[in-house]
């Protein structure tokens, strides 16, 4: 205690190596804590089993009549299927000018759908039927000119939560909350009237 | 809670020999002080001053009747809507428990709305009350989530629905969204592994974060003390004894006038309970009295009351980001009310005609959009919904204007206050 100055020289603190050494620390410590974090985050993720039950689905479609329409479920989303009738193909260019997304540009569906008809083939139109606004079921209504609905009405849907319409394609009318059209799933057919969804080729 | 070790004038301890034993391990006559004893509040409270504590009462209500609906409700999608309905019919006084926990959850929202109201009536989130303001919002974020989450948890057909709607909202974030929206339902639908992890967020995550919050809550309540209707700082005019001198003890002033308070409320609680428990499908919906269908929508998808204001302003706009984006904001602006007002004054008494007109249109707005929200989407309702969203949003956005433009009047220097006057 005598020696005053080697005391003053031991009380001397290095600001910046310290300030580095927190520093370093502290962002040692923060990827730990984000790594530790990885797996907690991860348990949330679809698990094994999950993924094992959203493997494609076959449905066959021989006696699906022209007009009519069937609803399966995959990965626990309904899908629309629908036998198409000429008719109903021959509308689907008539209402272009009231459609948000006539051309389905910022639309989801395969490259094989991203056609005037939404589908691979005129007959048959395949979408996932969940509202693209928020998830629930647009209804049915396949009646042109729907009393309800409008004189305008080429047949379609019409979702039952907020109003959103779409026609024969899945397209989205404008005036309706939902911004685009409805979205189509990958599918194949392994033959004329086997469906597989799931899958982009069969 | 705060406890400081040795606050100064400290009490003398009491005698009595397990007083003292106490005392010596436990700061308990600290706490009392501090937090009912010594803690001064404005001497001039009225009516809207009970619901803070009327949403403490609510919050254990909630937590008692939960822990006993966990000890009969069975988690998972095959068994979650029989066994509230086993609750409900065969446990002894299930029914009670049920619907003291679902009249609760309404109640929370009666309470808590009451109470944010008084908040902007008489600009309680005014300096320097801002962090007190902000907290009371993260609680008010979640008892949002919570009641959300529980909702799902019976597993009827709304609960679903709603579910999906509301998880949906997440899918609407640019980039992300699709990916997040699977990640929160931990499969390609709202499912088993959605229902699991929403009963563990509803009874233990939430809950811990939402006492946590309440807690916050109160210690910045007791640093800057309460306002009042009149938006005087009573701490201004402190007496001899160094208390302010328009204060009272919170204990036994206030804990006598608030039990009176507490009880008017139980009794109409218990009406509601034992007379509409459903009032009439606005606190449980027919809907949900079917169970989760997946491939089958409820004819109408409405919330809950207490959410449906923001769901007619998300459904109100033509374009689902867009609406996503203005839910988003509608709540969000709350946060910023300290800064958007800048009135030279707080309460509404002193304030002049255009806040006064802004307030009324906001609550109007408020129940025009709740009204909107639980009817179906016909055009009517969209329009109200639009016109409603618009006055809401005004009260905001406007409020600097508003504030800065209009005449107030004078503030006293102390509290008007006549015993038992009205």
């Amino acid at each position: 205690m005598a020696d005053t100055g080697v005391i003053a020289e031991d009380d001397f603190v290095d600001e910046s190596r310290r300030k580095l050494l927190l520093a370093a620390t502290a962002a040692t410590g923060a990827m730990g804590a984000a790594f530790a974090a990885a797996p907690f985050l991860a348990s949330w993720m679809p698990s094994e089993r999950a993924q094992a039950l959203g493997a494609p689905a076959e449905l066959d479609l021989a006696k699906l009549e022209p007009g009519q329409m069937t609803v399966t479920v995959w990965r626990k989303q309904p899908i629309y299927v629908v036998h198409r009738t000429p008719e109903m193909v021959a509308s689907l260019g008539n209402h272009r000018a009231l459609l948000k997304d006539p051309d389905s540009k910022d639309s989801e569906q395969p490259p094989y759908a991203a056609n005037g008809m939404r589908s691979r083939t005129a007959a048959y139109l395949v979408l996932i039927g969940t509202c693209t606004h928020l998830g629930c079921l647009p209804k049915a209504r396949f009646e042109p000119r729907d009393p309800e609905i409008g004189p305008y009405w080429p047949g379609g849907w019409l979702c039952p939560c907020h109003g959103s319409r779409f026609d024969l394609a899945g397209r989205v009318f404008e005036g309706s909350p939902a911004s685009v059209n409805l979205r189509v799933p990958p599918y194949a057919f392994a033959g004329p009237h086997k469906l597989v969804i799931g899958v982009d080729a069969a | 809670m705060v406890i400081e070790m040795h606050p100064p004038g400290a009490p003398a301890v009491k005698t009595g020999r397990l007083r003292a034993w106490f005392y010596k391990r436990f700061p308990i006559e600290e706490f009392i002080s501090d937090q009912l004893t010594g803690y001064y509040a404005p001497k001039n409270f009225n009516f809207w001053y009970y619901f803070g504590v009327l949403s403490l009462v609510v919050l254990a209500l909630q937590l008692f009747t939960g822990i006993f609906l966990t000890m009969f409700y069975k988690v998972g999608e095959a068994t979650s809507f029989n066994s509230v309905e086993f609750i409900m019919r065969e446990i002894d006084y299930g029914w009670l428990i049920r619907y003291l926990h679902s009249t609760g959850a309404s109640a929370f929202f009666v309470v808590v709305y009451l109470h944010m109201f008084r908040a902007l009536l008489y600009g309680s989130y005014k300096t320097p009350r801002e962090l007190l303001w902000i907290i009371g919002m993260f609680v008010y974020l979640a008892l949002m989530a919570e009641a959300f989450l529980g909702y799902v948890l019976p597993w009827g057909n709304m609960s679903y629905w709603a579910a999906q709607v509301i998880v949906n909202v997440f899918g609407t974030i640019p980039g992300i969204g699709p990916g997040l929206v699977e990640w929160i339902r931990g499969d390609y639908g709202i499912a088993d592994a959605t229902l699991n992890r929403f009963f563990a967020l509803h009874v233990v995550a939430v809950p811990l974060g939402l006492l946590l919050l309440v807690m916050l809550h109160l210690i910045a309540l007791r640093r800057t003390g309460s306002s009042n209707p009149d938006g005087i700082e009573i701490k201004d005019h402190l007496g001899p004894d160094g208390h302010p001198i328009d204060g009272i003890p919170f204990h036994p002033y206030y804990t006598v006038k608030d039990t009176v308070g507490i009880g008017v409320f139980l009794v109409m609680f218990a009406i509601v309970v034992f007379f509409v428990p459903t009032f009439g499908g606005y606190f449980l919906e027919p809907a949900n009295f079917e169970p989760a269908n997946p491939l089958s929508t409820p004819p109408e998808i409405t919330p809950s009351w207490y959410l449906t204001p923001y769901y007619a302003i998300l459904r109100g706009i033509p374009n689902q980001r867009l609406g996503a984006l203005l839910l988003l904001l509608a709540i969000v602006a709350y946060f910023f009310l300290p800064w958007l007002d800048c009135s030279p004054v707080k309460s509404m008494r002193y304030k002049g005609w255009l806040s006064k007109t802004f307030l009324t249109l906001f609550v109007i707005s408020f129940f025009g959009l709740m009204y909107a929200g639980l009817h179906p989407p016909d055009p009517v309702y969209v329009l109200v919904g639009r016109v409603c969203t618009a006055l809401y949003f005004a009260y905001f956005v406007l409020m600097p204007w508003y504030t800065r433009m209009e005449r107030v009047k004078p503030v006293p220097d102390r509290l008007r206050f006549h015993a038992h006057a009205v």
